[in-house]
């Protein structure tokens, strides 16, 4: 019954030791330098854009930029301002349209929306949206406002095809923000004999605030960058905004009309309004970065 | 004592009420259940509202090309002619159309290798983690850089460079038909290339989160019996986050078949067909940002008809990935 | 005192659970509950976990409404009056029946605002600085935080932070006080103030408290409800049931179920 006891099988311990020429080894190697090249190669672009647009940017950067109108063709001198101007014009009115609509939405999604079927359409549609292309909220806002001659081109039909991307980001962020609040804040809320308004507008939205501001922020700098939607919503114009149911110039499409013309100080201007931009957006994304650090919860 | 008066607080309006201390009534009062209702259903009002939006986009969007439609059908789909003279007016989509889906799929052919292989980079722990927090922002902010940057950069940084790769690809390989013209400059290849560049973070995002996202003892299990970090990877990670990453390429897809400024600015904008990837070319979007501001009539019909096509084209890419996307949710949750 | 409390409990009862079941979804969590509480005591309902007692606690002012799938057969009474009947509004049953919870939850707003929002939403309308006052000195909090009263609430420890949740409560003046484990996230001294301060809470109201501590349900409650849980047939389901209701200390010296013996002497659970 006992089994015989049977002799120690000799172990070799050679092979825990790493071989450096073994085809494991090498084949590790290689592909750890294949991942950290793509890291690399992803990086590149990066840099190489940032580096350009200051230097070039940098090289126009004065004050008249900021406070003059853009000189006519073969002139030198002028500035941007109005298209700074615009720029904020523009994305205002879109903020106006989207932040309220999109946070009472995204309240509806995440205080009401729990096993409700609308909740699973809604969310399903701010999706879709988020695809949208950009250029068709150009298009939508075009044969809505435009072609029927409601606004015709004008501040508020480019602001209306910014609000369109902006809206699916606010819900996201904002429902995001929400989901975050913890179940036991609103329960004693509710406890104490709360209205469902009373909890959501005092206790959770105060407290969701700060990543709301956070979302808001990022989805304006993106929509600041936009062209698309207004290089026929907008449209352009060389002077000073005057009222929101005239076109009026924007950085972005300031950029695209004077990438693209011959004349060098136009170029210029193109590539100081790209460096406004950019920084605009490093700022934001910086700025958020660090807010979403300290949260309530 | 403690039979001594109880306290009765009324729960219906019919009871009769002592009230108590200096609340005046432990009823809610109706403009209270009132104003609850109405917040309910402002809220509710604004998320159906988002579904109408949708509609209505696809709406306005589809009235105004049915001109369009009903002069050229579906053949507008298949023809290439693009002629707003009037009197002469002809308009087929086939180039951009062409040129969307191709324009699209080189960018991933030329983003999905790198931006998965970022995307290991950054779920393993090649390098210590702050180092890897620094390096994800970097990659978020190449999404945020404006599109009409890049397009300003392409005209000016990166056309240069392509002019001569496509220069050296003509003359050595010109007897393939993608690089059977002479470069003059914008073209497809530098399109593409800003589109990769534009599509990366969105690949890289996506596919470390569904790496991330991985329960760490698959990875234990796997090194436990013996694999290499990479064996562990190429054979039990990226077929876990397989759907993740082909949701990530299809939500990709979308975003580069709708990209306009950065792709107008440097496709050249010539509406024909080219397989040669070194001569201009043009997409739908880039079509409809040329030409909208100065359209008129049934040009405006047969820009709006191709715009729908666009919509379609990336409604069908989108849903899909959200399709793909939704499933490796449900599989973690 | 005994003979007058059982006599009480015959008498008159501020809430009473009659055959009451809760589901969850198509699950019974909780069946065939017969309770009655009686005022100014103390009630502790015990029992393992997953027995029921926070879900039937929670019942009692209707904050499972906000439970997704929740259903109620059965009938739970406040002062005789069916607390799930249609035409019951349950935000206003939530002003008479207040709630503490398992872990300290401030809202993020000041110490002040944190006690008078309660009173603010329930159109309080005499002098809110007064009544912010007496309600942290019944938690016996108000020495401790009257010269920050404009800090935020998470600024105090654990201990002080539940002290507040339980201001807070009362500065509604509800006539019960649900409490669902309010020390299970407290430290054995901040534990024994707030059992004081229970003490001298049931003066003025009913208090129903979940606990898993039995040595906590032997040293402040006056009436015990002892929960277990009994698996289903399905796979991995539980159900909790009432083993037995009775004064606190026949439960813990001569209870007359098993089940109740076993789990007081600590034999289980």
């Amino acid at each position: 019954m006992i089994p015989a006891a049977q002799p120690q099988k000799s172990v070799d311990l050679g092979d825990l030791k790493i071989d450096h020429s073994s085809r494991r080894s090498l084949f590790t190697i290689a592909m750890t330098i294949l991942a950290s090249a793509c890291m690399l190669l992803t990086l590149i672009p990066l840099i190489a854009v940032l580096t350009y647009v200051f230097l070039q940017g940098f090289r126009r950067f004065n004050l008249p930029l900021l406070t003059q109108l853009p000189p006519p063709p073969g002139l030198t001198e002028g500035g941007i301002a109005n298209a700074i101007l615009g720029t904020l014009i523009v994305v205002g009115i879109a903020a106006i349209i989207s932040v309220p609509f999109g946070v009472l939405a995204a309240v509806f999604l995440a205080e009401f929306g729990k096993g409700n079927p609308l909740a699973r359409w809604v969310r399903f549609a701010t999706n879709v949206l988020s695809g949208v292309p950009s250029i068709v909220a150009g298009v939508f806002a075009y044969g809505l406002l435009v072609k029927t001659g409601l606004t015709g081109y004008s501040a508020i039909a480019g602001g209306v095809a910014l609000s369109v991307l902006m809206l699916p980001t606010i819900i996201r962020t904002t429902d995001e923000a929400l989901q975050i609040v913890p179940k036991e804040v609103r329960m004693a809320s509710v406890g104490l004999g709360a209205s469902n308004y009373q909890t959501i507008l005092k206790i959770v939205l105060p407290a969701a605030v700060p990543s709301i501001i956070t979302g808001v922020t990022l989805a304006i700098a993106r929509a600041a960058g936009e062209t698309a939607p207004l290089i026929f919503t907008a449209l352009n114009s060389s002077f000073w905004p005057g009222g929101v149911l005239e076109p009026i110039s924007s950085l972005s499409v300031l950029v695209y009309n004077f990438a693209t013309v011959p004349y060098e100080p136009q170029k210029q201007l193109a590539w100081a309004g790209a460096l406004i931009l950019v920084l605009m957006v490093l700022m934001t994304s910086i700025a958020a970065r660090l807010a979403t650090r300290q949260k309530t919860y | 004592m403690a039979l001594a008066v109880i306290k009765y607080y009324p729960l219906f309006r019919s009871m009769t009420v002592t009230p108590q201390g200096q609340y005046a009534s432990r009823l809610r009062s109706r403009t209270e259940k009132g104003i609850d209702g109405v917040f309910f259903s402002l809220t509710a009002g604004f998320a159906i509202s988002i579904g109408v939006l949708l509609l209505s986009i696809g709406l306005v969007v589809t009235i105004n090309a049915l001109p369009a439609i009903q002069a050229f059908g579906l053949k507008f789909l298949i023809t290439s002619e693009w002629n707003p003279v009037s009197g002469r007016e002809a308009y087929g989509a086939l180039p951009m159309i062409y040129g969307t889906l191709v324009s699209a799929i080189l960018a991933l052919l030329i983003a999905v290798p790198l931006g998965v292989g970022t995307a290991i980079f950054l779920s393993e722990n090649f390098i210590p983690l702050a180092f890897r927090t620094v390096l994800v922002f970097m990659v978020e902010l190449l999404a945020a850089i404006p599109s009409v940057v890049y397009g300003l950069w392409g005209i000016f940084v990166l056309i240069p460079i392509t002019k001569e790769i496509g220069r050296w690809l003509h003359n050595t390989l010109g007897w393939i038909p993608f690089f059977s013209t002479m470069p003059r400059g914008p073209g497809m290849l530098p399109a593409a290339l800003v589109l990769a560049i534009m599509i990366l973070p969105i690949i890289t995002a996506i596919s470390r989160d569904s790496l991330a996202s991985l329960p760490p003892e698959l990875r234990q299990a796997s090194l436990g019996l013996g694999a290499t970090r990479w064996g562990t990877i190429f054979r039990v990670l990226i077929p876990a986050a397989f759907s993740g990453i082909v949701g990530a390429v299809m939500l990709a897809l979308g975003r580069a078949m709708g990209e306009t400024m950065a792709v107008t600015m440097i496709i050249g904008n010539a509406n024909q067909l080219n397989l040669s990837i070194l001569a201009p070319a043009n997409t739908i979007s880039s079509l409809l940002a040329n030409q909208f501001a100065e359209a008129k009539d049934l040009q405006v019909a047969a820009l709006m008809y191709a715009a729908l096509v666009l919509v379609i084209m990336t409604l069908i890419v989108n849903i899909l990935a959200e399709y793909i996307v939704g499933q490796i949710q449900a599989k973690y949750d | 005192m005994t003979q007058q409390i059982s006599t009480m409990t015959a008498t008159e009862t501020v809430i009473q659970a009659e055959n009451v079941n809760i589901y969850y979804g198509s699950n019974l969590a909780v069946r065939n509950v017969f309770l009655d509480i009686p005022p100014r005591q103390i009630t502790a309902f015990i029992g393992p976990s997953g027995c029921g007692k926070s879900t039937i606690l929670r019942c009692f002012n209707r904050l499972n409404d906000l439970i997704e799938g929740f259903r109620l057969q059965g009938r739970i009474t406040y002062h005789n009056h069916n607390l799930y009947a249609k035409d019951i509004d349950p935000v206003s049953v939530r002003r008479h029946i207040g709630m503490v919870f398992q872990k300290p939850n401030p809202f993020p707003k000041t110490i002040y605002d944190n006690v008078a929002y309660g009173p603010r939403v329930n159109n309080y309308e005499g002098n809110l600085d007064e009544l912010v006052e007496s309600s942290l000195r019944r938690a016996a909090l108000w020495d401790e935080v009257k010269d920050k009263l404009g800090e935020n609430g998470f600024s105090l420890s654990g201990g002080q932070q539940q002290r507040l949740s339980i201001a807070r409560t009362i500065a509604v003046d509800p006539e019960v006080l649900l409490m669902d484990e309010p020390c299970s996230a407290l430290d054995p001294i901040a534990t024994l103030k707030i059992e004081e301060l229970m003490k001298d809470l049931k003066e003025k109201y009913t208090i129903i408290i979940v606990t898993h501590n039995m040595q906590q349900a032997a040293r402040v409650s006056d009436m015990t409800a002892f929960f277990n849980a009994e698996a289903t047939a399905e796979q991995g389901g539980k159900v909790g049931y009432l083993v037995e209701f009775d004064e606190t200390t026949k439960i813990f010296t001569q209870p007359s179920q098993e089940a109740t013996q076993d789990y007081v002497s600590g034999r289980f659970g």
